[in-house]
């Protein structure tokens, strides 16, 4: 968690198909039902069902949660090209930038995280419908903001029936790989 | 593994725990059309309403679902429809069905930028005059506004309660932010929420007058199917529910209407306040923008700037009581919404020119920024 | 003779509301009293029934009917029937509509009322005019034909309503008029027995507006027009195109029996409710905690 224990940031950010409403459903439950906090998601609405632009902020908080959306993020997560150029600059001074590198070639800002979220998936889990818990688990990893097993129990309490391996499996290939890629940028 | 479920918190959409209110308000029956971005609530009630012995139904248009739910409402059911401004409009007329029959019925409007077809999935708060007077002739209205996930559930347990204690049609006001926004909700103990009944007619058959409009209390409904035979009409009526143009009969049922409502705005009114205990400047504000409201008087006092937030929740009725009270202490009003300047005009009807009152709008479907809100107050204490 | 006085006595309501709106002779009384009649032989009680109207002179005729009566808004009675019959599916319900009210303003809710097929009575009387607000033509005024908004002869074609219940997917649809008196009894009969969504056109007569309009000096006038140009089925059958213009037909066009809205939806709840799968347990479990945050259960009705 940030360290005055306030207000603490996360958007997720890519392109509608890629489960990141998912993913910012999964970490705010795992914030709150486990982990007690409050936490507000919201989340930007197009006409499109698939496709297009899609992004979601979760804000996480010991303290009330006046203000709903986000204003500059702790956290950004860019799941396409797209979202990296577009949402680049909402991260705050000191901001942590985690951008799938399979499908983001080109990252302006120091400092970022690099790890192939939806390439992990196919390897490990078979189908790249499992690159956002992939990253969910590099978040937790690399941020501290929700606890490790709370995410973890958000995630089964949530996915289909008979998915729950394949799930676990891809939160901890997302966290093993956090670690190796805050190796190589330190 | 350490981390332990509380069963009792949930991250819930607004949308979703205006039907879970709703559900705990003994609600079963709600027919609805697919509108943005309410469709949420329609969509949990088709979900969970067989469960639990109610009934659902997508209707045609916005214009035959509140018809059923006043319908459902006549034969007994404790009855909701969720939509938002193009579908709202189109239910004024019934609404006005309802004030007039006196016909408990509860309608959520989660608004969304207007006018026409506006900006779907785009916050605004510019049905609230609509609200009030949307439908045709003199009548009175209840409106609340949430401003929390967890106030979408109890709003609309009072929305049902009050629809019912006063046979009126009672509005929930959403915005869009709100209505689809998922928050942390800490669910309370079982048998939290309290709701009100229509009441039962009494042991007389041949007496009894559904739509008497005298004294203090509102006649209780009988339901259709039940011991007692009702008429039931859009036209003006006497106490039997019989057409009448008799002028004092028809002046008596009008004044009924409006003044079971209005006379009681101080008595419904719902408040929350932050630090006002001694600001000298007052935000005035509802649904997602008091909570914005709320964040910029922390940025303001920061600043050393005396402010405090009136959070209404109770939007119908309007009750200008604490803004009176309030007022000797204060040097200004703000009240920020998203529309042209709407619920301020009752602000300043209510201060009468006492304190400046200063409108802060915002029509770009956008919410606003607690620097927004900031800095337009110390824009105007420095004018 | 005394049976009709004993059973308007029986289903009037007693409030001095007569006596009615209607004009002399006019179709609405025939229609009317065929109702009553129904109800007096089905020996339905009373609170039993919901008579449900929209606007128009049709549209009073709940204040007439001693039964639970709900006089809506223009259009609007099967909207608000659907909610009624859903809310209490032990009510014979029966909405009495004209056809401006039936086809033109409330024609959504009229074919979406036939496609859902809920056990409601739909009555249409058909006088081919707005009668109330003074004679201007409706969707079904023949082409040709005047009205006051029409003082040249109607523009427009019209609806036949009950080729357009039937090709909306109503279970019953009859039609008659109010000459064939016995006819429309046992058609009415027929409908309300009907489980599923009825409708029954009945040809009226506004000689007051159509009549005076289009050179029916008399309701007798119009009572022989409806006697002289309707063919029943069997007849229609047999007669070419051309034979058959300008004449309608009389009968049972459609009696289908297909399930019921309320059998089926309480049937998937009944479903629902004893399923013992784990997501099925798991959202009772869930929408019951719900229920309970509230300190009462259940509604009146």
């Amino acid at each position: 968690m940030t360290k005055n224990g306030g207000r603490f940031e996360v958007r997720l950010s890519g392109s509608g198909g890629q489960g990141l409403m998912l993913g910012g459903k999964l970490l705010a439950e795992a914030a709150s039902v486990y982990d007690g906090k409050n936490t507000v998601q919201t989340q930007s609405y197009g006409p499109e069902a698939r496709g297009g632009k899609s992004k979601t902020d979760v804000v996480i908080s010991t303290e009330e949660i006046d203000y709903p959306k986000a204003t500059k993020v702790d956290v950004l997560l860019a799941m396409t090209q797209v979202a990296a150029d577009e949402y680049a600059d909402s991260l705050k001074d000191g901001g942590l930038m985690i951008v799938d590198s399979y499908l983001v070639e080109t990252v302006e800002r120091d400092g970022a995280i690099q790890i192939p979220f939806t390439m992990l998936a196919v390897e490990h889990c078979g189908r790249m419908l499992f690159a956002n818990v992939v990253a969910l688990g590099a978040i937790a990893e690399l941020t501290g903001v929700v606890d490790w097993d709370s995410l973890s129990k958000a995630v089964m309490a949530r996915v289909p029936e008979g998915t729950e391996e394949l799930n676990q499996k891809a939160l901890d290939v997302g966290r093993e790989a956090a670690m190796n890629a805050r190796e190589k940028t330190n | 593994m350490s981390a332990k479920r509380n069963k009792d918190i949930k991250v819930l959409q607004g949308n979703e725990a205006c039907a879970i209110g709703a559900v705990a308000a003994g609600v079963n029956f709600f027919a609805g059309y697919p509108i943005t971005p309410s469709s949420e609530v329609a969509e949990f009630m088709a979900r969970h309403l067989p469960l639990i012995g109610g009934r659902f139904i997508q209707m045609e248009d916005e214009i035959a679902s509140i018809a059923a739910i006043i319908g459902a409402s006549i034969a007994g059911s404790r009855s909701m429809t969720a939509t938002s401004g193009p579908g709202f409009s189109l239910m004024q007329e019934n609404l006005g069905l309802a004030c007039l029959a006196e016909i408990p019925c509860v309608v959520v409007n989660v608004m969304r930028a207007g006018p026409s077809t506006g900006l779907p999935t785009q916050p605004a708060q510019a049905d609230v005059m609509q609200t009030r007077w949307g439908t045709h002739g003199d009548h009175a209205i209840i409106a609340l506004a949430p401003s929390t996930v967890l106030e979408c559930i109890e709003l609309t347990v009072c929305c049902v309660s009050l629809a019912e204690k006063y046979r009126t049609p009672t509005v929930l006001l959403l915005d869009e932010v709100i209505g689809h926004m998922r928050e942390s909700v800490t669910l309370p103990p079982p048998g939290s929420y309290h709701c009100e009944s229509r009441g039962t007619p009494g042991a007389d058959l041949d007496d009894y007058c559904p739509a008497a409009c005298e004294g203090d209390t509102v006649a209780p409904l009988g339901h259709f199917g039940g011991p007692h035979r009702f008429h039931v009409t859009g036209l003006t009526h006497d106490k039997h529910g019989f057409p009448t143009m008799v002028p004092d009969e028809v002046d008596q049922k009008i004044h009924w209407i409006v003044d079971k409502i209005e006379s009681r705005a101080d008595e419904l009114a719902m408040n929350d306040e932050f630090m006002t205990d001694d600001c000298d400047v007052l935000l005035f504000a509802y649904g997602s923008t008091a909570r914005v409201a709320k964040a910029s008087v922390r940025q303001l006092r920061e600043q050393g700037i005396k402010a405090g937030l009136l959070r209404v929740k109770t939007i119908w009725p309007f009750s200008g009581k604490r803004l009176h009270e309030l007022a000797p202490q204060l040097r200004g009003i703000v009240v920020p919404e998203m529309n042209m300047g709407q619920l301020v005009l009752e602000v300043e009807r209510t201060i009468g020119g006492g304190v400046p009152v200063r409108r802060l709008g915002r029509v770009d479907g956008r919410l606003f920024t607690p620097d927004q809100i900031t800095d337009f107050v110390t824009e105007e204490l420095s004018a | 003779m005394s049976q009709a006085i004993e059973t308007a006595r029986t289903y009037l309501k007693p409030h001095k509301k007569l006596p009615t709106v209607w004009c002399g002779g006019c179709g609405l009384g025939v229609i009317m009293s065929s109702l009553l009649r129904v109800i007096s032989k089905m020996e339905i009680p009373k609170n039993d029934i919901a008579t449900v109207s929209g606007i128009g002179c049709t549209g009073r005729m709940p204040t007439y009917v001693d039964s639970n009566t709900l006089h809506t808004t223009h259009g609007r009675a099967l909207a608000f029937a659907t909610g009624v019959k859903l809310a209490n599916p032990k009510l014979t319900v029966i909405t009495a509509m004209g056809d401006g009210d039936a086809l033109a303003i409330g024609g959504n809710h009229f074919i979406h009322a036939c496609r859902r097929n809920i056990d409601i009575t739909a009555i249409v009387a058909n006088n081919c005019i707005y009668g109330m607000t003074g004679g201007q033509y409706s969707p079904t005024t023949p082409h040709g034909k005047r009205g006051t908004t029409a003082p040249y002869g109607n523009v427009e074609h019209e609806f036949d309503a009950s080729a357009l219940a039937a090709g909306a997917g109503a279970s019953f649809v009859a039609r008659t008029s109010v000459y064939h008196v016995r006819e429309l009894d046992k058609m009415l009969e027929q409908a309300i027995r009907h489980r599923g969504f009825s409708v029954v056109e009945v040809m009226s007569n506004c000689y007051t507006s159509y009549g005076r309009l289009n050179k029916y000096k008399s309701p007798v006038d119009m009572f022989r027009w409806m006697k002289e140009s309707s063919v029943t089925l069997r007849e229609a059958e047999r007669m070419s195109p051309e034979e058959l213009e300008g004449k309608f037909t009389r009968g049972v066009f459609v009696e289908n029996y297909m399930p019921e809205f309320i059998e089926v939806y309480d049937n998937l709840a009944e479903r629902l409710t004893s399923d013992s799968t784990t997501v099925a347990t798991q959202l009772r479990e869930t929408v019951e905690r719900y229920e309970r945050l509230g300190d009462r259960l259940k509604a009146v009705g």
